[in-house]
């Protein structure tokens, strides 16, 4: 009786599992999405030179059934002879949950599943609907910055574009072949052109002041937070923009503009005066950036904490800000302590302009809300109103 | 690693010839078998789907990126992929030395032969290779005719209860348990069976409705959703019936794993020891049955327990009472019948648990251990799950009892799971088990009202 058989086929065509593995991939990045609120705040990242991967907890992928409860039962165990009771014999990591793996006591201690993934790759998805708000078209100016450049050599042209030194080569080739390797006896044929491209420039000039509190007010929350928002946004802005100018202001009772590096990483004490970082902001658009041509939008991030006695001038100021803005965005930070509305954002709030966008944050999770509010489609929609 | 030239293949199939001459001397009775060599994406494709040709989901995607990611790394090599069929079919990497291959074919023999001769086999269908192909084709179709969102999640809900299925249930409908017109049976009923065919399936509209309530409270989850649903549409009652025959197939194999890759793993041992090997190939062998032989201090290593289960039984009842094992047993009787005090102390088996970060073993007991076993073994570790009431209050709701052991469910899991229950139902679901031995715990699950617990 024929039992045994042997074969080998092409398989090059198949993979199903590929596929599937790719529709996987596409709900993992459905799952981070879903998550973002909570990705976005994490220390980890922000703190991040940005190249690490990150690596995100998926519940929503979880292949849920009914199962006992994984931590009230011991599990099953082989030793290499002569174990006893209160023997080690392993570890699980102190930032693992609890529960085991798809088999029973595979792999105790890992509940979820984690993709990992870079900065980058999750930015895109943070940044994916994204985009500066009231961006006005007329005063959008597409600086046409006209650079004419030499890029192809032709047979025929005008004759002021004459490429001689291609000319005369081809002239002494010619005769060359003839045996006659010299300059003479100029023909048609001989004669170069160089043609030219025009490339046109188009810049939208945008720049955004980013002005934070850094007052002794401010604790270890408020500012992980102001960082976190500006971390985002000035990834944001680099992503998504090639031609945006960034400064950065920092202030307490003085403000003063700071590179990017001091304003991530350095923090100050003292009183609170708003009104020296818009002081400083009017100044730097009326040196730096003229309305007419700059789409502006100053960001200003505080825990509200302001001298009372400065309010009526910080509000005159911001108006005259949001009068050259484009939109003027103000971020509070009040985490449970204060119950009552600050007075800064009381003072702003009594602005009525459309172009000005509030948020107040109380927690890690309204990070991207506030993104979004800022950026989002939805910042549009009011924007165009 | 390179390919298998062709005058290995050659020597490869001599051994296989050779290895096939051995088991059936020592007696062995294996279906014939078919090997296939393939590269090692395909291997570890069929592994994670199970068989090949299996319908498309996310979660064999899962599966796949984990087995690619454990080969690409070195971390795993799968040693064989054998399909239950008849013909048995059998995979053989191509990037494997003919003596891993040999290895590999007389572990295929042993597992063929527990196809063909273990009782738990016996009702499984022989020919599954072509109904998950046919399957994964209609399951396609519903893709294209319905959306794939919508058979996704159809069948995200499905695979989660899809351990609830009676091996031993009846793949027709129930008859209805009672009905008011229902016919006395009469001696003569026989006769006139034909007659009966001619008859609507449900003369009256009600008893469809009085069968939600099951005579005996019910096992097969899966079947009473797919007969007394009051929402899923004809195709959708069709994809909870592909995965209930699906994993009707693969129950057997998870109720004799230990002692199927016991008596796969015994046979390799005892035919490569027959076979005219070199020195070298010696050693080679040597290296890697102590590799599959590996025991694992955090979990059962099925191969070793159900090997060394094997020569204990051997050694205290000859070998002929192996076959007699290999016929009647399945992993909880194996355990139940033939696990020692002795054999637990020789095998060093523990219980160990988790405390604070660290994994201890907590008890040596040799029937503490046994009553561990029988409880992560044979489809044990999944909990028995009954339906009690299709028609709960008078409105079609689910109501389903967990049948308490002494081991409590999972909850945050078991919401989730009755999230998926109620895509497949409709209406409200309800779970009771216990908190404890002592208390009764009532879930239920409605997307208005959410979760709610009643004590």
């Amino acid at each position: 009786m024929f039992s045994i058989s042997l074969t080998r086929d092409d398989w090059s065509l198949h993979r199903k599992g590929a596929i599937d593995q790719a529709r996987h991939m596409q709900k993992v990045k459905e799952a981070i999405k879903q998550n973002l609120a909570d990705i976005v705040s994490e220390q980890s990242i922000i703190t991040s030179d940005g190249k690490k991967l990150v690596r995100v907890p998926i519940r929503t992928l979880e292949e849920y059934r009914f199962r006992f409860d994984p931590n009230s039962y011991p599990q099953v165990g082989q030793g290499e002879g002569g174990s006893k009771v209160g023997d080690v014999i392993g570890r699980v990591g102190p930032g693992q949950g609890p529960g085991q793996g798809k088999q029973a006591g595979d792999q105790p201690g890992i509940d979820y599943y984690e993709a990992e993934l870079t900065v980058e790759e999750l930015g895109q998805l943070i940044f994916e609907d994204l985009e500066l708000p009231n961006l006005e078209e007329k005063r959008l100016r597409e600086l046409e910055s006209e650079a004419v450049r030499f890029t192809d050599i032709r047979k025929h042209g005008p004759f002021a574009n004459l490429d001689k030194k291609r000319t005369i080569r081809e002239n002494i080739k010619r005769n060359a072949k003839r045996g006659n390797p010299r300059f003479g006896e100029l023909k048609n044929d001989d004669l170069r052109f160089k043609t030219w491209e025009r490339d046109v420039k188009r810049e939208s000039n945008a720049v955004v002041i980013a002005m934070m509190d850094v007052s002794g007010s401010m604790g270890t929350f408020e500012k992980y937070i102001s960082r976190a928002f500006y971390y985002w946004m000035v990834r944001f802005l680099r992503t998504r923009y090639d031609h945006v100018e960034i400064r950065f202001i920092a202030h307490h009772t003085e403000a003063k503009e700071v590179t990017e590096e001091e304003f991530f990483t350095r923090g100050e004490s003292g009183g609170t005066r708003a009104s020296s970082a818009y002081q400083l902001a009017l100044q730097m658009i009326e040196e730096r950036f003229d309305p007419e041509s700059w789409n502006i939008y100053p960001f200003h991030f505080s825990d509200g904490d302001n001298w009372p006695s400065d309010n009526d001038l910080c509000r005159r100021l911001a108006e005259q800000l949001i009068e050259r803005s484009n939109q003027f965005g103000y971020g509070e930070i009040r985490q449970g302590r204060y119950t009552y509305q600050s007075t800064l954002m009381h003072t702003l709030e009594r602005i009525n302009s459309p172009k000005l966008v509030t948020v107040t944050i109380s927690d890690k999770v309204d990070v991207y809300p506030a993104l979004r509010r800022f950026f989002g489609p939805e910042a549009r929609e009011v924007a165009r109103v | 690693m390179s390919k298998m030239t062709p005058a290995q293949l050659a020597q490869l199939e001599a051994r296989i010839a050779e290895v096939w001459e051995v088991g059936s001397r020592l007696g062995l009775r294996p279906f014939p078998t078919h090997f296939e060599i393939v590269p090692a994406t395909v291997m570890y494709e069929i592994g994670s789907y199970g068989m090949p040709g299996r319908f498309s989901h996310w979660t064999h995607g899962k599966a796949y990126q984990v087995q690619k990611t454990l080969y690409d790394y070195g971390l795993s090599k799968i040693y064989e992929l054998v399909i239950n069929t008849n013909p048995c079919h059998a995979f053989l990497l191509d990037t494997n030395t003919v003596l891993q291959n040999t290895l590999v074919v007389a572990h295929v023999l042993g597992h063929s032969d527990f196809f063909a001769n273990n009782a738990y086999f016996a009702r499984t269908s022989r020919r599954m290779l072509d109904t998950v192909s046919l399957n994964a084709e209609r399951i396609e179709r519903y893709e294209f005719e319905h959306g794939e969102t919508e058979v996704e999640r159809l069948l995200d809900a499905v695979l989660s209860i899809q351990e609830h299925v009676d091996l031993y249930a009846s793949d027709e409908e129930d008859e209805p348990a009672e009905t008011p017109t229902a016919r006395q049976p009469k001696p003569y009923d026989d006769l006139w069976r034909y007659d009966r065919s001619a008859e609507p399936r449900n003369p009256d509209p009600s008893p469809r409705r009085s069968r939600r309530r099951p005579a005996e409270p019910a096992r097969d989850l899966l079947a009473f959703i797919r007969d007394h649903s009051p929402i899923l549409d004809d195709w959708e009652r069709d994809v909870v019936s592909i995965v209930r025959a699906e994993m009707q197939y693969f129950i057997p194999q998870i109720q004799t794993k230990v002692l199927n890759e016991g008596w796969a793993s015994y046979w390799h041992a005892r035919i490569m020891r027959e076979l005219d090997l070199s020195a070298d190939e010696h050693l080679e062998f040597a290296r890697l049955h102590a590799a599959i032989l590996q025991p694992s201090p955090r979990r059962l290593n099925p191969y070793y327990l159900g090997y060394q289960m094997l020569l204990d039984i051997e050694r205290r009842h000859g070998e002929r009472h192996l076959f007699e094992v290999r016929e009647v047993e399945n992993d909880i009787s194996l355990i139940r019948n033939y696990l020692t005090r002795e054999l637990v102390d020789e095998l060093d088996l523990y219980l160990y648990e988790r405390q604070g970060d660290e994994l201890v073993i907590v008890d040596k007991d040799w029937e503490a251990v046994r009553e561990r076993l029988i409880g992560e073994l044979g489809g044990n570790q999944t909990p028995v799950i009954l339906v009690e009431d299709g028609d709960y209050e008078g409105n079609l709701e689910l109501y389903l009892r967990h049948s308490w052991d002494g081991r409590k469910l999972d909850l945050d899991w078991a919401e989730k799971t009755m999230e998926h229950i109620y895509r497949l139902w409709g209406r409200r679901v309800w779970l009771e088990t216990r908190a404890d031995d002592e208390s009764r715990l009532v879930l239920s699950y409605h997307p208005r009202e959410g979760h709610k617990q009643h004590r």
